[in-house]
């Protein structure tokens, strides 16, 4: 290396740049070979998978319709995450949403819409809280995990959908499992009813919902006392404890909170989208939030960003599906990469840093224990032997 | 009586997988890694183990391909977390979309998106065959379910508790520093305990395809994933706990499989029934309570300090 | 006290080295020199560098310069395999034992080859390897149940039974009392006879001149020179501090009401493992006074710390302050009763990444937040404040995990001592800091007193605890075992109190 690089990796902004560099090159480069496999042209597939979409207004109108679930499901698992509670249950906690939505939109017909929708929308989310009450007592009364019993409702979330939609959902008339369609005065309008140059658009009002959620969550996170809160809780329980702040508390309030979220992306598909409650009301959105919350850096700003870069990612694959005969499921692929290499990415820039601020080891500093759950700490590094 | 005798057979052959999961997954934390990965990897060991025993025509060379497709995501869930110290909970969820991905991807490449062939499944064993009754039934079982339950779990137990490379494990789940100044490679050990996790839980998934179904289908492992991550802390991190864990949800499951087809019980959606294993799973953690000893270095990526 | 050494082989010799922690330079250009047959001691305060020094002998930490060389042959040690492997053992400081584990399972921890765990055949040596150097340890126990002390043997058995030539100690006696340190010089002495060599590191003038044939002072990160082991305390003194000391300053008594502003009655609770921790406490702290509580790490002040600064449950028993009960109840609601508490985590009691200024104000959120909404210019007026009221060495937007130890600890006293309390909780206010910080800190301590806060002081250097506090308490296996003023105090009979020896029974 030459002395003007080593110079520049000496630097933390060289550094990140580097990473950055080095990210997106191992990024493009297995993506690039998943393309090559399916029989395409690697620079064409990435123009159809990451630009191509971004061209037309259709599709990329389209990009933020794909981006609105996971918004809400991104904005929803980075929040529990802030405060390191590891809520994986975000599929689960959308899928009781999307019930409650389609039971609501069942029984309000006739009523006006202005008084229709906030129902449908507090409904959704006190499903979603319902959902997430049970890990979240279980962690805050009795220390238990919440990774495990936030993920076993996921399917039991899945089976009341099935229960329902096989039993008394099912469509009368066609037999198949999914339920009647909602009330009109329930659907969410379609923003080309506001927006004039819009047209033929499937983008509708939860888009605009989520905006507003992620701009609220990143104000309380950033700017309000609760916040601190909560951001502390996550760095540090022990010192947020110690500081008095009611640590179960928080953490109890920020699952409901969770979940009430995730519970609004399950309101959004059904009544912005699908208009009828559906097995295949989530593809795994909840999921996909995970992804789209430790892209974006568990900040909102960044889960913003990276909910558009997953929904624009989305579309380009479905797109190249035809255009390029190129799986859908490379879009998988691609989406799991990134979200590996960024996290690996991250994880060696930490360290690195770290090493620049190590401190001498002080003698006799006992650590306490932190309890199950809580995110993992940052201690001072070094070289570990080859 | 036949009634019992059903469900037993049926509670062993259910248990397979998720023994071979929560054996797995028991090295991983044992070693202080969460590897959320599980369910990822045991689809694609069921994948690829099917497609490697399609294109050989052996199923034994499939089971073979599984468990290095195992060591690979073992290896490279140690990768992420171990070396570069990455948070363990979405490195594990970032592997399995990952893994499900790719071998959903494979699968489109090599069967083109037909529906899928079907193998010759491998073998029944039949030891007590001429013994009719309940025995004789629950007698009847895959090969790879008597390798689970005879050799994979009391071996498993033996390695973990009584060769140096268990203790090593142990040690280096507990307290790495300590392990460490003996003179272990912490980070080799981990990388070793994720191997053989992984080796352990795509075995578990190929027992589906290659044993069961003789074929590959969507969604093929369905959660059992992650009722492997509940099963080990349910067991405390012991083997031979884990497997019984293993084998009351798998008891549940097939009880409640065998229920819908009771008369009696038919007006009870299968729903509930299906939901049953994972609301029991979910009440046993409950019941067992707080002040449950996880292993010291539980979710620390270990560094010299 | 034989006077092996300073001629004859060396078993043992650093060169040159050097390590910087950032931009701190731990150890700068030392060299050690260890003879065959002698012990060695590390003299300094904390942050001399001795045990950095031994930790690069030993493999947990990489020298950025310098040479090692192990009975006169050259050797590079990157990891403890590599030192254990030259024949070099280390006990540090903080033990490094698998608690669950017995202690046959320790020793033999990372020596197992093979496929077979021959227990059997392990248990058998480590019972041989005790017998031989006269050490006493049980090989069934497991380590969790076993003391202090005890767990201290087990570390030096697995340092003996990997045929160790070199041992190192780290501060061996910072956990026993008096009495158990006669029982490990005599071992010392023993493994002597049996042709090791020993580094013994201590910040302690006395047991260094009592059981060292050379003693090597170092004094911030540099080599200050070797002296015989009889050397002039004062002289070994002045080459550790380069100034002489005065030894312990006492303080006037000041006058205080005959109130006690904390009262504590009948105080039970459990530790960490379920097992009781105190048992039936009774004390009182009255205004302007510091009450100190001696005894040895693991008898119960950590405990008693925490349940007084509402982290811990208590089983039985009452808290008072000004009559208000606290116990049981929180961190807020004991703040809200006027006490302040400087804990002895200080790493883990504060957000270690977020910056001075949301630390600052981390007790009293609300304070900041009218309405819910961070007051950000309030925030760092605040901060501004108090890094120069209490001469913090930070900016406001510094996150704390960049900060030196001295720096964090002047971080928390100054978010405790600025809302004045009434009533401080203080527990080992100077471990692990440096000379200047340590005199900081001591004298914000006494300026409390003088303004007539009420302090209860945990401290495990006697020394310290002897020149502050006006009374002493005794705290053993959980219960007060003697009560003095500190101007009585003889390091003799509080030793004898810390293990546990009434004054009538026979030593």
């Amino acid at each position: 290396m030459t002395l003007e690089a080593r110079r520049m990796a000496e630097s933390r902004v060289g550094r990140a740049g580097m990473l950055a560099i080095g990210a997106i090159v191992t990024i493009l480069a297995v993506s690039g070979s998943a393309f090559v496999i399916a029989g395409a042209n690697p620079i064409e597939a990435y123009q159809a998978y990451f630009i191509t979409p971004l061209t037309r207004e259709f599709t990329l109108l389209e990009v933020l319709n794909k981006a609105t679930p996971i918004l809400f499901t991104g904005t929803a698992v980075a929040i529990a995450f802030r405060a390191g509670y590891w809520n994986i249950g975000v599929e689960g906690q959308l899928l009781m949403g999307a019930v409650a939505a389609a039971g609501i939109g069942q029984v309000v017909e006739g009523w006006p819409t202005l008084l229709v929708l906030p129902l449908m929308v507090a409904g959704g989310a006190l499903a979603g809280a319902a959902w997430a009450l049970v890990p979240a007592l279980l962690r805050v009364r009795m220390g238990i995990d919440e990774v495990v019993t936030t993920l076993l409702l996921n399917p039991v979330a899945l089976l009341v959908v099935q229960g329902l939609l096989h039993g008394p959902w099912k469509d009368p008339e066609t037999g198949f499992p999914e339920s009647p369609r909602i009330a009109a005065s329930a659907e969410f309008p379609p923003l080309s009813e506001f927006i004039p140059f819009i047209d033929r658009s499937r983008l509708h009002l939860g888009f605009v919902i989520a905006v507003v959620v992620i701009v609220i969550a990143w104000y309380v996170l950033s700017r309000t006392s609760t916040g601190l809160r909560v951001r502390a809780v996550g760095l540090s329980p022990h010192g947020a404890r110690f500081a008095g702040i009611k640590v179960e508390r928080t953490l109890l309030r920020v699952a409901l909170i969770s979940g009430a979220i995730a519970g609004i992306a399950g309101v959004s598909e059904v009544a912005g989208i699908q208009f009828r409650l559906t097995e295949g009301v989530s593809p795994g959105f909840g999921y996909t939030g995970v992804v789209v919350a430790m892209l974006g850096g568990l900040a909102m700003p960044g889960v913003l960003l990276a909910g558009l870069l997953l929904g624009d990612l989305s579309v380009g694959a479905s797109s190249a599906v035809r255009s390029l005969q190129i799986p859908s499921q490379v879009g998988d692929v691609v989406q799991g990469t990134l979200l590996l290499v960024v996290v690996g990415a991250v994880a060696i820039y930490r360290w690195r840093t770290t090493r620049e601020d190590d401190r001498p080891p002080d003698e006799g500093e006992p650590q306490p224990e932190e309890p199950p759950g809580a995110p993992e700490g940052t201690a001072p590094v070094e070289e570990p032997p080859t | 009586m036949m009634f019992f005798a059903d469900i037993f057979a049926a509670t062993f052959r259910n248990a397979t997988p998720l023994v071979y999961g929560t054996v797995g997954e028991t090295y991983t934390e044992r070693a202080g890694i969460l590897n959320l990965g599980v369910e990822g990897t045991m689809y694609a060991g069921a994948f690829f183990g099917f497609a490697v025993a399609y294109q050989t025509g052996d199923p034994l060379i499939g089971l073979l391909g599984a468990i290095v497709v195992g060591l690979i995501a073992g290896a490279l869930m140690a990768l992420m977390t171990v070396t570069l110290g990455a948070n363990q909970h979405v490195s594990g969820l970032g592997l399995t979309i990952v893994l499900i991905g790719i071998s959903e991807f494979a699968n489109r490449m090599i069967f083109t998106g037909g529906s899928l062939p079907r193998i010759e499944p491998m073998p029944l064993w039949d030891p007590l065959a001429d013994m009719a009754g309940p025995l004789g039934t629950i007698a009847n079982q895959y090969g790879l379910t008597y390798v689970a339950f005879f050799l994979v779990v009391p071996i498993s137990w033996w390695v973990l508790m009584k060769t140096p490379l268990g203790l090593a494990i142990r040690a280096v789940g507990e307290n790495p520093e300590a392990a460490d100044v003996a003179g272990i490679n912490v980070f080799r050990v981990r990388y070793i305990a994720l191997m053989i996790g992984g080796a352990l839980m795509a075995v578990g998934g190929a027992f589906i395809t290659l044993s069961v179904l003789g074929t590959f289908t969507l969604d093929i492992i369905a959660g059992r994933g992650w009722v492997v991550i509940a099963l080990v802390i349910f067991g405390r991190w012991r083997i031979f706990r884990g497997v019984l864990g293993a084998l009351i949800f798998a008891a549940v499951y097939s009880l409640g499989l065998r229920l819908r087809i009771t008369p009696g019980f038919e007006d009870i959606p299968n729903e509930v029934m299906l939901a049953l294993p994972y609301i029991f799973v979910i009440l046993a953690l409950a019941l067992s309570g707080r002040n449950v000893p996880y292993p010291g270095a539980y979710l620390k990526p270990y560094r010299r300090s | 006290m034989t006077t092996n050494g300073g001629q004859g082989d060396l078993a043992a010799e650093l060169r040159g080295t050097t390590k910087r922690f950032g931009d701190l330079v731990a150890v700068d250009a030392v060299d050690l020199a260890l003879t065959k047959g002698e012990v060695h001691a590390l003299l300094g305060e904390n942050g001399a560098g001795k045990t950095t020094l031994m930790r690069i002998l030993y493999g947990l930490t990489a020298a950025d310069a310098g040479t090692i060389a192990v009975d006169g042959t050259p050797v590079t040690i990157h990891a403890p395999r590599d030192a254990i492997a030259a024949g070099i053992g280390m006990v540090t400081q903080h033990f490094s034992l698998v608690q669950p584990m017995t202690v046959t399972e320790n020793v033999i921890l990372g020596r197992a080859r093979g496929a077979r765990l021959d227990l059997e055949a392990a248990r058998r040596s480590v019972e041989e390897a005790a017998d031989r150097f006269g050490i006493a340890v049980r090989p069934e126990a497991v380590v969790a149940e076993l003391s202090v002390g005890e767990q201290q043997r087990v570390e030096i058995v697995k340092a003996l039974a990997r045929d160790c030539r070199v041992l190192i100690l780290d501060e061996p006696t910072a956990v026993l009392v008096p009495q158990e340190v006669d029982t490990l010089f005599e071992t010392l002495r023993l493994l002597i006879d049996e042709g090791l060599s020993v580094v013994f590191i201590s910040h302690k003038l006395g047991e260094v001149r009592a059981i060292s044939d050379r003693v090597s002072v170092m004094r911030r990160g540099q080599m200050v020179g070797t002296a015989a082991g009889d050397t002039d305390e004062r002289e070994l003194a002045r080459m550790m501090v380069g100034r002489p000391t005065f030894g312990v300053d006492r303080q006037e008594p000041l006058w205080h009401d005959g109130e006690a502003r904390l009262q504590v009655r009948g105080l039970s609770a459990s530790g960490n493992h379920g097992l009781a921790a105190l048992h039936e406490i009774e004390l009182e702290v009255h205004a302007g006074e510091i009450v100190g509580v001696a005894g040895v790490s693991g008898n119960g002040q950590t405990e008693l710390a925490e349940v007084l600064s509402g982290m811990r449950t208590a089983t039985a028993g009452s808290v008072t302050v000004d009559g208000g009960e606290l116990a049981n109840t929180g961190p807020q609601e004991v703040m809200a009763a006027g006490v302040g508490r400087i804990p002895e985590d200080r790493h883990a009691s504060l957000v270690l990444d977020l910056p001075v200024s949301l630390n600052l104000i981390m007790e009293r959120i609300d304070d900041f937040a009218p309405r819910g909404r961070l007051d950000g210019a309030a925030i760092e007026a605040h901060a501004e404040d108090l890094i120069e009221r209490y001469r913090i060495k930070a900016r406001p937007n510094d996150r704390v995990a960049t900060l030196s130890g001295g720096n964090i600890q002047k971080v928390l006293l100054a978010r405790v001592l600025s809302r004045d309390p009434k009533v401080v909780i203080v527990s080992q206010p100077t471990r692990g800091l440096d000379v200047g910080a340590s005199e900081y800190v001591r004298e914000e301590l006494l300026a409390r007193r003088a303004e007539g806060a009420a302090i209860l002081l945990m401290s495990e250097d006697l020394d310290e605890l002897v020149s502050l506090s006006d009374r002493i308490i005794v705290l053993y296996e959980g219960r007060i075992v003697g009560r003095i003023e500190a101007a009585d105090a003889d390091p003799e009979h509080l030793g004898m109190l810390m293990a546990g020896r009434t004054a009538e029974a026979p030593a």
